[in-house]
């Protein structure tokens, strides 16, 4: 993040206003990637005028980054009418997250045009038989590259994204190789999503300690190996009262259907912007304001931590795990993975994993049907 | 007597914080922020303009200061918008495609 950008996310940190914001348009998919959280069937997303309307609260409020993702944001007809909106009428710095299959010259083109500031691109493999089988969309790999290169062609900047899981652990190096061929950026992500349902099986694809390990020891993805995997101090008094994150502070998320919450991986409903002003959930939601008010001293666990100064806890994992003030293993794991040192968390775990009975997670609720349609549709 | 008009650059992004406005260049995704009185500026670069009216009405109005003085500080502060590509100078009105004024955010 440059200076300018931290000093300006300060800024709207202390004024308490949502600098980004993600917006899906739609959880609707032309991919069915083995690993994705989304529930594609279409609950009713919000109408073209609903999204513009949205928009504008948006821009109102002082978000600038607007990051539109999904589902396939492509899939909506009225796509480009709703860019143009947001970037012509309201001047957002808008970024898109996609998988890139419908993208040709002419989309590309037109994404010039409308001054997009990145597209994100879901590439999990160099290799079409292992990218086509997480997808699950034959020959989607050619297309997305296809598409990279039309991208690129036009002067924009393209970043891969790759989710390492155990169906593609041995490629990462292979799509950093083709990052560069292409002449991209290219990110990796260890992290795996529950489905938005409360469904954990997911997380069975996930690497292992010994794969992620080998990983964040892998000179070339992390630069400095003894600087990354360095044992941390443990927090300082600064830490203990710092922010968890920027969700719910600084940025949040907004569903197909209205839905507003902390970040799109922290499925705790704050509001629907269908029912009142997207800036008054910001600002009174009393959702908002209790992970608002959460710092680092108030988690279970993790304020004690080893990694506490240096976790990259995720809350909305966390919640999704059963407590927003308590740890994300997720992390946790990694921390460990890193150093070598298991975190308060796992020290827990080991004990008390020998006699547990293993209880649910909570049943989460990204897609709420608002109780008038539940009406008509009952 | 001075006949510069100026227009905001269709392929930023831009927004307002606190009265100061916030502006990503189209051509290279580098960030600036405009202190109070070049958001005056920015915000009233509508084209059609004269610089030397904008001045005049917009911030001789707001802020104490000689008229000469602040056109000639509000030209150079033009040109070296311009320089970034944030801002269009021209002699003549610069046509826009819509004339629709920034959306503000909050102060």
């Amino acid at each position: 993040m440059s200076g300018l950008l931290v000093e300006m996310t300060e800024k709207a940190l202390a004024r308490n206003i949502p600098l980004s914001v993600q917006l899906d348009l739609t959880y609707r998919c032309n991919e069915r990637c083995v690993h994705c959280y989304l529930d594609h069937d279409d609950h009713g997303e919000m109408t073209t005028a609903e999204i513009k309307h949205l928009l504008e609260e948006m821009a109102d409020a002082g978000v600038f980054i607007l990051t539109l993702s999904g589902g396939e944001i492509f899939l909506r007809k009225d796509f480009f009418e709703l860019l143009e909106y947001a970037r012509r009428e309201l001047t957002f710095c808008v970024k898109l997250k996609t998988n890139a299959i419908m993208i040709r010259e002419r989309e590309a083109a037109q994404l010039r045009d409308l001054g997009v500031q990145s597209i994100q691109i879901s590439i999990y493999s160099h290799r079409p038989d292992v990218h086509d089988a997480i997808t699950l969309v034959p020959g989607s790999l050619k297309r997305s590259i296809d598409a990279i290169r039309f991208l690129k062609s036009q002067g924009l900047r393209v970043i891969m994204a790759n989710v390492l899981m155990v169906q593609n652990l041995q490629d990462y190096q292979g799509v950093r190789a083709l990052a560069d061929e292409l002449g991209v950026e290219a990110t990796l992500d260890p992290t795996i999503t529950p489905m938005m349902d409360g469904d954990r099986s997911v997380l069975s694809m996930g690497v292992d300690q010994t794969a992620l390990q080998r990983v964040f020891r892998d000179k070339a993805l992390v630069g400095d190996v003894d600087e990354f995997c360095a044992i941390p101090a443990k927090a300082d008094e600064g830490a203990i009262e710092s922010l968890p994150c920027s969700a719910g502070h600084t940025t949040c998320y907004v569903s197909p259907y209205g839905d507003v919450y902390p970040c799109v991986q922290f499925p705790y409903p704050t509001g629907n912007v269908r029912k009142q002003r997207f800036l008054d959930i910001w600002r009174y939601s009393d959702r908002m304001n209790e992970v608002r008010a959460i710092r680092l001293k108030d988690l279970t666990g993790c304020s004690s931590c080893v990694h506490g100064g240096n976790c990259t806890r995720c809350p909305g994992l966390a919640f999704m795990e059963g407590n927003m003030r308590g740890p994300s293993t997720q992390d946790c794991e990694k921390s460990f993975a890193k150093t070598g040192v298991p975190s308060a968390n796992l020290l827990a775990k080991r004990i008390t994993d020998h006699n547990s009975v293993p209880t649910a997670a909570p049943k989460l609720v990204q897609i709420q049907m608002l109780p008038d349609l539940a009406r008509a549709t009952a | 007597m001075s006949h510069l008009f100026v227009a905001r650059s269709p392929g930023v992004a831009a927004r307002c914080l606190d009265g100061e406005m916030m502006i990503m260049s189209g051509r290279d995704s580098t960030l600036f922020t405009l202190n109070k009185t070049a958001t005056i500026l920015w915000q009233a670069a509508d084209g059609n303009t004269p610089l030397e009216e904008i001045v005049e009405q917009k911030i001789c109005a707001e802020f104490e200061v000689e008229p000469a003085e602040a056109l000639q500080d509000a030209e150079n502060l033009a040109r070296e918008l311009a320089s970034h590509e944030i801002l269009q100078i021209s002699e003549e009105p610069i046509p826009q495609p819509n004339s629709t004024t920034p959306p503000g955010g909050l102060r």
